[in-house]
């Protein structure tokens, strides 16, 4: 197998480190979904099938200096970033100790000041003029940052997307939209969204790059995003990057998805899942072993493990806490 | 007479105005095959076809500005938005266009579309579990309805499609699997008519939506104290029907209202406003309000519950109302 990776300035170990973030995000996920069918998680989004695309995109921005605006499916985003399965645990039980948010916002709206992550509100979309405000905001004060915002492909047909992107455009702001192309939005397939092939043709509207890349490849998705890292540092503008992905379980636990989907188009992106991908490039160039991969396991597992029982051991928000937060304090 | 679901009669309702009339066409996120996210357009896909049941982008702005257009032009859309939530971002083709298109334009076009809508979200927090009916009801040119039963959600349904005005058609989460009476024949409940759900002497309860079903629970646990409650489901919010709530102050002298929306400025703001104004002779007390909490609906469930108004709140504003005399100084319920 061809090492793919060295040229883009990742070594064995920052291989193996970006695989052990999308098992960690799928195993975590997964553990969601057994939780919510236990009736201990009331409502969770699912990142399955997303992880390749998360972990890639997240791997070429830098904790703490970058800003975030991930969208709720963006699980593995928020890990590699440094988010932790606890804080991600506690949000979905709604604990007092959620750092999002002290169990007041919904699971998976992610929100997390140390690392600069921040996002608003369940109508999809609102985030991206978000992005362009912080990415002017930063150009301003001469900061050397990018700002990752995120959304699906349903969500770029909202108009807050559009006057988004052009008012970064037009500043030319330091902002890297990613776009997660999973055909669908809930049921509505992509031919029912728009008439185009891909969200990234609308770029040259806008005047800036638009590009199309394997989402179930971490290294496309990667190499993408460090090119678009660059421009923005440069001063040159937005990118628009369109990772195509496929979502491997329903919309959210409130959704049946085989009323719209066949059984056999699932199974066959199943075929192509980008966890099992990745782990065959790695072991295709040597770096990865089968005992090497259950021993990961074992450790990831014992995280969640240890996460779930802490988090469910923790305690619910005081109710005298109800009417605070409305306002600054 | 059969016992169905609120869903179910909103179905049979659009199914029979799409059967009665050929300009009625749905459009909406998510309405075809996978029936709409309450599951209420089941079905309607495969016996009227694409042409009039229309799945969108994620546009709520388009969703709603193509329903103006076409109504202008003559046709009778039927807009799905998800949740009312979602409506926010549309606003403007709510309150600037349909609102206001037959009066700008003096008369010349009318607006005949209906918005259905979804308020009361249980477990979705802050910005997904609004009760925004008010924002809607302070606009002259709108008309906005709130049905609490089977029978009236079905009846309402067809008089908002039958309309020559903009519709907003707020249809409740939590009401969607209860069920009630529905004729099996061809009936209208008019809009802008107020019902009384329940005869009483002692109070009167005035609510909408899926508070007058809390409403009525609260009437029986008041029936077990010796209270008669008289409980007035406006369920039309504009144009509000008044007669039915000051008919009944005028035997009860004593009103609660109840909305689950916010208190300040909210629906129970101008009941209480409209009952001193026209019946301020037949008051023995203040008018009190029951609503949600002023705070963005929480997610965590033991925050949410708090915020959230309910029959043990109406049973203690009635009880307060009934031990209080006018210049006595009044707790907020
Ligand atoms: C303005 C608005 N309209 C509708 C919804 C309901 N909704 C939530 S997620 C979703 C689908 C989003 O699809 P997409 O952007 O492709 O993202 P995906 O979930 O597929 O990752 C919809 C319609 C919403 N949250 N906000
Ligand atoms: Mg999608």
């Amino acid at each position: 197998m061809d090492n793919r990776h060295a040229a883009l300035g990742l070594n064995d170990d920052a291989l193996v480190a970006m695989y052990e973030k999308m098992l960690l995000t799928r195993l975590l996920d997964e553990r969601a979904w057994v939780l919510n069918r236990l009736g201990k998680v009331h409502f969770l989004v699912s990142a399955q099938g997303h992880e390749a695309c998360q972990v890639g995109a997240a791997w070429a921005l830098r904790p703490g200096v970058d800003w975030l605006l991930p969208y709720y499916r963006d699980l593995g985003v928020i890990l590699t970033i440094g988010m932790t399965p606890r804080d991600y645990l506690l949000a979905l039980l709604a604990k007092a100790e959620d750092p999002n948010s002290g169990g007041r916002q919904m699971p998976s709206h992610w929100s997390y000041p140390p690392l600069n992550i921040f996002t608003g509100s369940s109508p999809v979309g609102t985030q991206v003029p978000h992005a362009a405000g912080i990415a002017y905001g930063a150009k301003l004060r001469g900061d050397d940052i990018v700002v990752y915002v995120s959304f699906g492909e349903g969500t770029a047909s909202q108009g807050d997307v559009h006057e988004g992107m052009n008012f970064a455009a037009v500043h030319k702001l330091p902002v890297i939209f990613l776009c997660q192309n999973n055909r669908y939005a809930i049921s509505v397939p992509q031919q029912k969204q728009m008439a185009v092939e891909n969200v990234a043709d609308r770029a040259a509207g806008y005047g800036f790059p638009g590009v199309v890349v394997d989402g179930m490849d971490p290294l496309a998705v990667y190499a993408a995003m460090q090119e678009a890292v660059e421009r923005a540092r440069r001063g040159e503008g937005p990118t628009l990057i369109e990772a195509k992905v496929y979502r491997l379980t329903p919309h959210s636990s409130d959704d049946d998805d085989r009323t719209y989907r066949p059984r056999e188009e699932v199974e066959e992106w199943k075929r192509r899942d980008g966890v099992a991908r990745f782990k065959e490039y790695l072991m295709g160039v040597g770096v990865w072993t089968e005992e090497a991969d259950q021993e990961l396991r074992r450790r990831l597992l014992a995280e969640i493990d240890a996460a779930v029982e802490y988090a469910q051991a923790a305690a619910d928000p005081e109710p005298s806490d109800l009417l605070r937060h409305v306002y600054a304090e | 007479m059969a016992d169905i679901t609120y869903r179910e009669a909103l179905r049979q309702a659009l199914r029979e105005e799409m059967l009665r009339d050929e300009r009625v066409f749905l459009l909406g996120e998510d309405i075809g095959a996978y029936g709409g996210s309450y599951a209420v357009t089941k079905g309607l896909l495969e016996e009227f076809g694409e042409k009039r049941v229309k799945d969108t982008p994620i546009s709520e702005t388009a969703i709603i500005g193509a329903a103006v257009g076409a109504a202008m032009d003559g046709l009778r859309p039927v807009a799905e938005i998800m949740t009312i939530n979602f409506t926010l971002v549309a606003i403007d083709q709510v309150i600037n266009n349909a609102a206001k298109i037959h009066y700008m334009f003096g008369g010349q076009f009318r607006c005949p579309l209906v918005i259905r809508t979804v308020g009361g979200g249980r477990r979705l927090a802050a910005t997904h579990s609004q009760n925004l009916e008010v924002l809607f009801a302070h606009i002259p040119g709108l008309k906005v309805v709130a049905p609490a039963t089977p029978y009236d959600a079905k009846g309402l349904l067809k008089a908002a499609i039958r309309d020559d005005d903009p519709v907003v058609f707020i249809e409740h989460s939590l009401l969607y699997s209860t069920r009630g009476p529905v004729p099996d024949e061809d009936y209208v409940v008019p809009i802008g008519v107020s019902d009384i759900k329940r005869r009483g002497r002692d109070v009167t309860i005035v609510a909408y939506s899926r508070m007058t079903r809390e409403a009525l629970i609260a009437a029986e646990e008041l029936a077990k104290q010796g209270i008669e409650a008289e409980v007035v489901d406006l369920r039309t919010l504009r144009p509000l029907d008044m007669g039915p709530v000051l008919d009944s102050v005028a035997r009860t002298n004593r009103a609660v209202v109840v909305g689950e929306d916010w208190r300040s400025f909210g629906i129970g703001a101008e009941v209480a406003a409209r009952i001193q104004e026209e019946a301020f002779d037949e008051l023995d007390a203040p008018v009190l309000r029951v609503s949600q909490l002023e705070v963005p609906t929480p997610y965590a469930a033991n925050l949410e519950k708090l915020a959230f108004p309910g029959s043990r709140q109406i049973v203690e504003a009635c009880q307060q109302v009934l031990n209080i005399q006018v210049g006595a100084p009044v707790a907020a319920g």
